[in-house]
């Protein structure tokens, strides 16, 4: 045992909930799209950390690889062949302001309603773990119990695959 | 500080609803296809980090909710996909991704 290592995990989960939440608000605030998707790839680290602290590493790196390898990059890739930037606000400031605030009361009533809900909720005692959830878990579980829509994810990806293949080519001209 | 503050659900779960609230957000806010498709991958995450908080500290078999957050994880990928293709099919019909354009099926 490290000394201090107390500190160091309750430093490190710090870190970790404050990266998740400054990513999310860079995702969200941000005019220029790219800041943006960095803010997403941000958010997901920090989110990796936090199923870390879960128990479960498994997941940590499924959400490096997933969310960060693949759906950032593609984000980036659509960034690319678009022009997506924000716009320069055509309505009245008036109006931009109105709208601006029924947004921001909309997400913190949600924020509050649902921290609320989460936190004075009757949640059941918990109980025993009948498994570990390691890995081995996970897989044995993956085999038997939940093999068909193990099977069914692999068919939607596949149809998605295809999908998104037709539907990019579909209109494209030669010029 | 209390030290175990990272063994209950209190933080999980109240970081779960800041990142649904900020997707709600970004989702109203949003004036480009591309910002309101990340406010959705937020929302995303918020319903995993949720699932994993539950599974963690109350669900009986932990290996459940792992598998469920694996699910969602490749239906998020899959729904990436599918909205960036229809994003670069609509950029290249209307030369701009502003949601405001795309008025043609208005009755």
């Amino acid at each position: 045992m490290i000394p201090g290592s107390d500190s160091i995990v309750a430093v490190l989960f710090g870190l970790m909930v404050a990266l998740t939440a400054g990513g999310a608000l860079l995702a969200v605030l941000s005019t220029r799209i790219i800041r943006s998707v960095s803010g997403l790839a941000v958010c997901c680290f920090g989110l990796a950390g936090l199923y870390c602290f879960l128990n479960s590493p498994f997941l940590a790196l499924m959400e490096i690889l997933i969310y960060i390898g693949a759906v950032c990059v593609t984000i980036v890739f659509g960034v690319m062949l678009s022009e997506p930037d924000e716009p320069a606000p055509s309505e009245k400031r008036g109006r931009e302001w109105w709208w601006g605030g029924i947004a921001l009361l909309v997400s913190v009533a949600v924020f509050w309603g649902v921290t609320r809900l989460s936190l004075h909720g009757p949640w059941p005692a918990p109980v025993a773990p009948e498994t570990d959830g390691s890995v081995r878990a996970i897989g044995i579980a993956l085999l038997t119990t939940y093999s068909l829509p193990f099977e069914l994810i692999s068919l939607v990806l596949l149809v998605a695959i295809l999908g998104a293949l037709v539907i990019a080519r579909g209109g494209r001209r030669s010029e | 500080m209390n030290p175990r503050l990272f063994d209950q659900p209190g933080v999980y779960l109240a970081l779960a609803a800041f990142l649904l609230a900020a997707g709600i957000y970004g989702l109203v806010r949003r004036r480009t296809l591309i910002g309101m498709l990340i406010s959705g991958e937020l929302i995303f995450s918020a319903a995993a980090l949720n699932f994993m908080t539950l599974n963690r500290f109350v669900a009986p078999n932990p290996a459940i909710g792992q598998i469920f957050v694996l699910f969602l994880m490749g239906l998020a990928a899959a729904e990436v996909a599918i909205a960036l293709s229809i994003i670069i099919a609509v950029y290249r019909n209307y030369r701009s991704i502003q949601p405001k354009e795309l008025s043609e099926l208005k009755g």
